[in-house]
């Protein structure tokens, strides 16, 4: 209907500027090797916290099993492009889809869990995730899994990251997405209203698994080695940090997120003792100052519903 | 025409008989009220009527759009069937707007898929549209279309009941089921919502079954009264017998 709105068109305008900017810029020499590996950490972490925002700021599903999905995405892509020595392209959707099974697998058990039992639960999961890793002679055990070529670049990065952001914005906008609100907010009045709870949080955690999947597919093909220990709890605290920081609930707080912190760590990239330190200072003033995070749960304009990316703009 | 049967139903929590063999049958079209002192199981009641709890024993039989009896209730099945409810201790989607909160309450008139949410097709479109049509009416007649933008928590009071309302209604329910649709109001408020639920009632040819301590209200506007004590129904009649009835008055003056 009205797909091709003048608001559309330039956000896509502006999508694509962002990129030739950047390919520009690489080309010119401006943006070395150094500055790209850490664009595309950057992507991928925006990658990992707009997911993991589906899940817990918009669901209330509070998760600390992110980064074993990203995991799963990561040794599924190793496999499939090293050890099969099939096309990228086939070991993202593979990594995408058998980790959004494994979302599935992981959403059952846990729908009766709420709050600090289900942080349990899903670290426990992560924990299981590692373990099954590292005794797994075939993908390499602890030593790992190197050899996967590289095909990541920017160019993937960039327009994974813009798909996700897409997806999860345009269902956040839906009735479904509304739906995933409305159990956060009271899952009892969400449930008499006819909203089917289960449902949606099984499939919440589908669809936050097959993003990190693709994550880990980035990951894994850009360094060409990963190992169990690259996606253990810490990952996931680091994810949920990035999401709390930007605010439970913004998408747009998000990727403002990934962006400070992935920076911050750049910074302190030699003194990783005082990265976790100030890791955790940040997330105390958050917590003291702002609870709701940087950008609560308010997106910014390009964002916005009557400003863009598609939005839905006949609630006059 | 009967559309609600409840046949010997009990419930208890641990030693507690919280409802205790309830007989009742609810015509289409009727307007009833449930009084009785606190803890007499009234909202337990509604709590079976909708299925967040199942029965100890005893039945349950709905005969609205299809005839459905306790063993599948669910939940979130209710507006299916419907039927649609308010919480006694208000319980809105507190960080939505006025307009979401209504639109949760039309979740299950919306019909499409998870791709067209995702890559926003044409029927997203249309089904959005017409839901954002019918929720505005919906709010213009409970007077909050001008704070449809509002966070919920941040209305008044009065209005987060009324708020409540609105969203059962957006579910397009034959059976509404108000849990204290008063608690909490002015006298003035009360009597405009009085006349509001009297309104909504021709309005939507609803059946409406209200839980309620305000006497004038349940007074002016139920045709029926049935009269829980310690979740027995001791008395059931209209309004005037009811007033009269020892059995009632003893209830409510606590003698033994
Ligand atoms: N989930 C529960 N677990 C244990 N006991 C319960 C539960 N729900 C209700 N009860 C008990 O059942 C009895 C009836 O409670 P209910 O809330 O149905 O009363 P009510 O008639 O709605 O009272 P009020 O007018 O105060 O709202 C009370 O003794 C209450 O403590
Ligand atoms: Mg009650």
């Amino acid at each position: 209907m009205k797909i091709l709105n003048k608001k559309n068109i330039l956000s896509i305008l502006a999508i694509l500027i962002v990129y030739a900017i950047v390919e520009l810029l690489t080309h010119l020499g401006v943006i070395d090797s150094y500055i790209q590996l850490n664009l595309i950490l950057i992507g991928i972490n925006i990658i990992l916290a707009v997911s993991l925002n589906l899940i817990t700021g918009f669901t209330g599903q509070f998760s600390l099993g992110h980064a074993a999905f990203m995991s799963i995405g990561a040794y599924t892509s190793g496999i499939v492009t090293a050890k099969l020595g099939l096309p990228f392209i086939v070991g993202i959707i593979a990594a995408a889809v058998v980790a959004s099974i494994a979302g599935i697998i992981i959403g059952i058990p846990t729908l009766r869990l709420r709050g600090d039992y289900l942080a349990i639960a899903t670290l426990g999961f992560g924990e299981i995730v590692k373990i099954i890793a590292i005794n797994n002679d075939y993908i390499g055990g602890a030593v790992g899994l190197n050899d996967i070529p590289q095909y990541t670049n920017w160019t993937w990065t960039y327009f994974l990251v813009v798909l996700t952001v897409f997806i999860i914005y345009n269902f956040i906008k839906s009735y479904h997405g509304r739906a995933c609100i409305a159990i956060r907010e009271d899952e009892i009045a969400a449930e008499a209203m006819g909203v089917n709870t289960t449902y949606y949080k099984i499939l919440v955690f589908t669809i936050g698994a097959f993003f990190a999947g693709i994550a880990g597919a980035l990951y894994a093909n850009y360094f060409s080695f990963i190992k169990p220990d690259s996606f253990g709890f810490m990952k996931s605290v680091d994810i949920l940090v990035i999401v709390v920081f930007g605010g439970l609930g913004s998408i747009s707080g998000s990727i403002i997120g990934a962006i400070a912190l992935s920076l911050i760590s750049v910074f302190l990239q030699n003194i990783p003792e005082l990265r976790m330190v100030i890791y955790a200072v940040i997330l105390f003033l958050i917590m003291v100052y702002r609870p709701q995070g940087i950008m609560g749960n308010v997106e910014l304009k390009l964002f916005n519903k009557k400003g863009g990316l598609n939005g839905y703009a006949g609630s006059k | 025409m009967d559309m609600l049967v409840v046949n010997n139903l009990y419930k208890s929590f641990g030693g507690v008989k919280a409802v205790s063999d309830i007989n009742m049958t609810i015509d289409e079209g009727e307007i009833v009220g449930i009084i009785g002192p606190n803890g007499a199981g009234k909202t337990t009641f509604f709590n079976l009527l909708t299925g967040i709890y199942n029965p100890s024993s005893g039945d349950i039989v709905y005969k609205l759009k299809e005839e459905v009896s306790a063993k599948s209730f669910k939940p979130f099945k209710m507006t299916k069937y419907g039927v649609a409810r308010t919480f006694q201790n208000i319980r809105l989607f507190k960080d939505m707007t006025v307009l979401e909160n209504v639109l949760i309450g039309y979740h299950n008139n919306f019909k499409y898929g998870i791709l067209s949410s995702i890559f926003h097709l044409s029927s997203y479109f249309k089904n959005e549209k017409k839901g954002n049509e019918e929720v505005t009416q919906l709010l213009k007649i409970f007077d909050l279309y001008d704070k449809k933008d509002t966070l919920s928590k941040n209305l008044p009071y009065g209005e987060q009941r009324k708020l409540e309302i609105a969203r059962a209604l957006a579910s397009k329910p034959k059976l509404l089921l108000l849990d204290e649709p008063a608690a909490g109001m002015n006298a003035n408020e009360t009597k405009e919502l009085t006349k509001l639920i009297n309104w909504i009632r021709k309005e939507f040819d609803l059946t409406i079954i209200l839980i309620e301590h305000d006497m004038s209200l349940v007074m002016d506007i139920c045709e029926k009264l049935f009269v829980f004590d310690y979740g027995r129904l001791i008395a059931q009649g209209n309004p005037e017998s009811i007033q009269k009835n020892p059995k009632v008055i003893k209830a409510y003056l606590g003698g033994e």
